[in-house]
């Protein structure tokens, strides 16, 4: 990693700020979890916008309070969250790319619509992959800058991969790919197995009701709240859990899982969010209502292939 | 195969849980793991991740790579002549070298008044026995093994502890496992393993594989220590 240059240093780390790439894959069947940016949408646009291909590590910013200082000029591009980030003060526009310079400080405040913002650099922010990737998980220790799983602290330098050509500042995120995080979300869910297990009122329920995103909510997963759901299963052995799976403990209340989530775990579910879906919850703040929408497998499909076919 | 059939059921956008068996069953490993062989050579590029566990296998495939009716198919093929792997069995079973001891182990002694046993006849219960690895998940490298005698079954600790030290042997109903990092854990403690269960620099990463067969050896103090392992005990890891 000689190439490396350090870009910024961190002033301040506010609460939870995390080097994502794609994900680790391959290593689930070792008790080790995914992983990877919660709301994929942002996290790709910005660094499409810097010409990253897919994959490329960005970072992930929740509820803002980082503040980063420019110790070298460079390309960046902030999607998703609008966390009143500013640059030397002033308004940092979202969804496209900023030449930002030395000196300059990059500061992120509080959550004004959405929660998590993705901050891309020109090249990608470098980091040892560890098992396969960089993707930062405090709880098992594993990725982000050392490796070791920290979040992002104080002082700490954050170092590029120096990109084949500078692209261009002023790209701009087509206006129909920035969601709206304020309004209700229509959450896409493909049934699963064990969803003719749960009582017919409980069914219904699911689909019709204004779910609570509870104040229990993080990267490993986010709890609704709303009417009791009954399911006829009690525990279930334990087995592999898939990205967005929508468990349901005996307390009736269902549990949205997301990238840090455990690899097993034994609760009947109503079935798995699509990962559009994941990652528009994810950008849910505690106290907002969102809707579950059954959907069907093709449909889903297509959806997702017409979004990943817009990155490289 | 056992009476059940297997069942493919919908999994999200990119996976299906392979359903083999309705009941945990050490027999079930060899299916499981052949199964899993089995992914891995016929998805080729397209597999993400596999998840085996107790009954089931989780099939995780790139959906751009492959279209789930065609994962699906491939799956339902794969299913058709599965035979059990039975290689692993005529190995010789992983051995974890522990150090069976009250300062290392706190709930050895409520184990032996629950059995109306010694702690010494605790140790030879839980060490004498062959385990099998039914699943890893909870954390890197955490093995779910069973099944535990059951006089010295126990289940959960009511109020979990928020550092379980690096190496802790543990019980919880009928299973035990080793603790591969310092985490939070319920479990009942009963000893520590030198050995090193999950190391992001060795190849594989983790001592442990879902379909293994594990022993614990009783190590003295002295052997445990010159193994490498930590004879600090519940206080220091506070």
């Amino acid at each position: 990693m000689s190439d490396v240059k350090t870009r910024f240093e961190v002033r301040r780390a506010g609460p939870l700020a995390l080097l994502q790439d794609a994900g680790r894959f391959g290593v689930r069947r070792l008790g080790v979890t995914q992983g990877g940016p919660a709301d994929p949408h942002a996290w790709a646009w910005a660094n499409r916008l810097v010409d990253n291909a897919w994959g490329t590590t960005a970072l992930e910013v929740t509820m803002g309070g980082l503040e980063l200082d420019v110790t070298q000029e460079t390309v960046i591009a902030v999607c998703g969250a609008d966390l009143g980030a500013t640059l030397e003060g002033n308004s940092l526009p979202l969804w496209e790319s900023v030449r930002v310079r030395a000196g300059q400080r990059l500061a992120f405040a509080q959550p004004v619509n959405g929660l998590r913002a993705y901050l891309a650099v020109a090249g990608g922010f470098a980091a040892e992959p560890v098992l396969g990737s960089t993707a930062c998980v405090p709880r098992e220790g594993l990725g982000g800058l050392d490796g070791l799983g920290h979040k992002l602290e104080e002082g700490d330098r954050l170092g590029t991969e120096t990109p084949t050509g500078m692209p261009d500042a002023g790209r701009r995120a087509p206006d129909d790919v920035r969601p709206d995080y304020a309004t209700t979300p229509r959450l896409a869910l493909l049934p699963g197995a064990q969803i003719a297990e749960f009582e017919g009122r409980s069914l219904y329920q699911a689909f019709n009701t204004a779910w609570r995103v509870d104040e229990r909510a993080d990267r490993m997963g986010v709890r609704l709240r709303g009417p009791q759901l009954r399911c006829r299963l009690g525990g279930m052995i334990s087995e592999g859990i898939g990205l967005g799976a929508v468990q349901v403990p005996p307390d009736g209340q269902p549990i949205a899982l997301l990238n840090d989530r455990q690899t097993i775990g034994g609760y009947p579910r109503l079935g798995a969010l699509t990962p559009l879906a994941c990652g528009r919850l994810a950008q849910c703040l505690p106290g907002q209502d969102v809707h579950l929408v059954a959907t069907s497998r093709e449909r889903a499909h297509s959806e997702h292939r017409r979004f990943r076919a817009g990155f490289r | 195969m056992s009476a059940v059939l297997p069942r493919l059921e919908p999994a999200g956008l990119d996976g299906w849980m392979v359903r083999l068996f309705d009941a945990i069953d050490e027999a079930n490993m060899p299916w499981l793991t052949a199964l899993v062989r089995r992914c891995e050579a016929s998805f080729g590029d397209a597999l993400v991740d596999l998840v085996p566990s107790y009954t089931t296998l989780l099939v995780v495939f790139d959906p751009l790579a492959m279209a789930p009716d065609e994962a699906r198919r491939r799956l339902m093929t794969l299913l058709a002549d599965l035979q059990p792997d039975e290689a692993g069995d005529d190995a010789e079973p992983r051995e974890l070298p522990t150090w069976y001891d009250p300062s290392v182990g706190p709930e050895l002694e409520r184990l032996a008044e629950r059995a109306n046993m010694s702690i010494e006849q605790v140790i030879e219960q839980h060490s004498q026995a062959e385990y099998r690895v039914f699943a890893l998940g909870f954390a890197p490298g955490f093995a779910f093994m069973g099944r535990v005698d059951e006089r010295i079954a126990c289940p959960r600790l009511e109020t979990p502890r928020r550092r379980v030290p690096r190496g802790s042997v543990a019980i919880a109903e009928r299973q035990t496992s080793a603790y591969p990092l310092v985490s939070p854990g319920g479990w009942n403690l009963v000893g520590r393993t030198s050995a090193v269960l999950f190391d992001r620099h060795r190849e594989g990463f983790s001592l442990l594989s879902v379909g293994d067969r594990v022993r614990f050896v009783p190590v003295s103090r002295a052997e445990f220590e010159r193994l490498g392992g930590d004879t600090r005990g519940m206080e220091a890891n506070q």
